[in-house]
């Protein structure tokens, strides 16, 4: 462990301090990109991301809850769930694209523009969610006919 | 301090994930102990692969920070392909495993006291170096292969160095916890997880670490199906990146800068820096352009007098550092011909100039192999065709597994180096 605290700081030494704060503009700095990325992840995406899922799962309770005759047979939240971590992960993977960032050097580098990202994005989570709710159907379907045989 | 706990800190009931425990957060990190050192160790190599004897690596000095210096072959002429391909893409499937490894340990984050001893308080900051470190590098990667530059400082220099930050707090953690995986993968096999329906899931034994929560909601998910989820997501990005790389794939990529469809002409592939970018006009690579050929002594050639030349075509990929590739058939004249027509039968090394003058990549330097290989060109012609002005016309080095950006084009100088 002590090897790896020296391997850190010989980092450090090597990179030198001084490029790890840029004086002009402090965002653009690699210890706050560094540090910022732990807090960003740990402090905002996981926070979100975990209030965002309990609140599917109880909003979904919820609406179940104004029907309480009709149980359901194949829970949806799922069917919300897996659309929307593709969706997502495509995007926190592909956003600078998507809103276009970086449009000067994109253009420099491939004589292209990033129009068509967005549009692209966006049928592919339509898509997605399309076929979760065929899916979903599907799954229906099939409890119907196996709950309610003869019918 | 264990006594004036802050609310949502600790062993806390606000946990209710019934997945969380030892067993699952050890597969992830069993997929990433495997994963994340092919993707460390390749990056490495391509900082070996761009030539730091030449003096042309970047960051120039590393110190003791490197892989030991060889001279990186020709052959096979895809290893800087596969060596790329593999960090850039392998680097991509394994973010959502990354993500998930972090989801299912982060109640230990808001462990409270935050430490009893000072080897916690050791640990948890070799925590900041492997969390710090990995989501440094997945970020700054991501936002490099897509040319979106807003962190403002050097890529290639944070890069690097925020990977051995990453692999210092990669071998504690290893290192401590790695006989815990091995139990914890021991308690439940595999096989038993993926016959577990949902309604049948249950939450792991307690265990001293406090991943398995106290008071778990019922589950509304298996574990099967967050593994397949977490499966399902890797696969994905590996289909949506594999079109970065191979040519017959490319529309699979429709997110990434390297998925576009370019046309079908000969030479519609993948370029990095426009002729635009590079601020070369058409007067100066147009019928005045000179190739300035230099070694015993200097002479110039034009175009017509390269063509009379033996011409060799050889089949050859480009791979780029930012992991995407391009495999086409470029004809021209051998270095090697042209190093014997500058007197210099053997040469130590090459420097090749560029038209463009700005930017670090407007010369570079290649080495004895790299001059010498049989399929080492100054290529004129792509594809049967000439080379288009964005691919480097009127002429362009092409050499067998060499990162892309020192196959440099639009070339004005070509001067070989003895022994």
């Amino acid at each position: 462990m002590l090897a790896s605290f020296a391997l850190v700081g010989y980092v450090i030494t090597v990179l030198t301090p001084e490029a790890l704060w840029n004086r002009e503009t402090w965002w653009q700095s690699v210890l706050v990109w560094f540090l910022g990325a732990v807090v960003l992840h740990d402090l905002l995406l996981f926070p979100l991301y975990a209030l965002a899922d309990r609140s599917l799962v109880t909003g979904l309770r919820a609406v179940r809850g104004r029907w309480p005759g009709r149980p359901l047979r194949v829970p949806v939240v799922n069917y919300v769930r897996v659309p929307v971590l593709v969706s997502g992960l495509a995007f926190l993977l592909f956003f600078p694209g998507i809103v276009e960032q970086g449009a000067q050097t994109y253009l420099a580098a491939t004589g292209q523009t990033q129009q068509p990202f967005l549009r692209r994005w966006l049928l592919a989570t339509a898509v997605v969610f399309g076929l979760s709710a065929l899916a979903y159907a599907g799954r229906v379907g099939l409890a119907r006919t196996d709950e309610e045989p003869g019918r | 301090m264990a006594r004036h706990r802050p609310p949502g800190l600790g062993r806390t009931r606000a946990w209710r994930s019934p997945l969380r425990g030892p067993w699952l957060t050890s597969v992830l990190g069993l997929v990433l102990l495997v994963g994340l050192p092919v993707v460390a160790v390749t990056g490495l190599l391509s900082y070996v692969a761009y030539g730091p004897q030449l003096n042309q690596a970047i960051p120039a000095d590393v110190g003791w920070l490197h892989l030991p210096f060889f001279e990186w072959p020709t052959r096979p002429v895809w290893l800087y392909r596969l060596n790329q391909g593999l960090h850039v893409g392998l680097g991509l499937v394994l973010v959502p495993v990354v993500l998930a490894k972090l989801w299912s340990v982060v109640p230990t984050l808001f462990d409270w006291p935050p430490a009893r001893s000072l080897a916690q308080v050791l640990e948890r900051l070799s925590l900041l170096a492997l969390v710090g470190g990995i989501l440094f590098e997945l970020v700054t990667g991501v936002l490099n292969i897509q040319y979106d530059y807003v962190f403002g400082f050097s890529f290639y220099t944070a890069h690097y160095f925020g990977a051995w930050v990453f692999l210092a707090g990669f071998v504690v953690h290893v290192g401590l916890k790695l006989p815990r995986l091995v139990t914890a993968l021991r308690s439940v096999s595999l096989r038993e997880v993926l016959r577990t329906s949902r309604a049948d899931t249950r939450p792991e034994p307690p265990d001293p670490d406090g991943l398995v929560a106290l008071d778990p909601a019922p589950a509304t998910l298996s574990r099967r199906g967050a593994l397949g989820l977490v499966g399902g997501g890797a696969a994905l990005v590996a289909v949506v990146s594999v079109g970065q790389t191979v040519d017959a794939l490319r529309p699979l990529a429709f997110l990434l800068p390297r998925g576009r469809d370019l046309g079908d002409g000969p030479n519609d592939f993948p370029v990095n820096r426009t002729v635009t970018a590079a601020g070369i006009s058409t007067d100066q690579a147009g019928p005045s352009w000179r190739l300035e050929l230099s070694g015993a002594g200097t002479r110039t050639l034009d175009r017509a007098q390269l063509l009379t030349l033996p011409q060799h075509t050889a089949v050859l990929p480009i791979a780029c550092v930012e992991g995407w590739s391009t495999t086409q058939r470029w004809s021209g004249v051998r270095l090697r011909d042209l190093a014997a027509l500058a007197g210099v039968a053997d040469p130590a090394s090459a420097l090749v100039q560029s038209l463009g003058t700005s930017g670090p990549f407007s010369q570079a330097a290649l080495q004895a192999n790299q001059v010498l290989d049989p399929d080492s060109l100054l290529a004129l012609r792509v594809n049967g065709v000439e080379l288009s002005a964005d691919h480097g016309y009127p002429a362009r080095v092409i050499v067998p597994a060499l990162p892309g950006v020192h196959n440099t084009k639009w070339v004005r100088a070509l001067e070989f180096r003895a022994a």
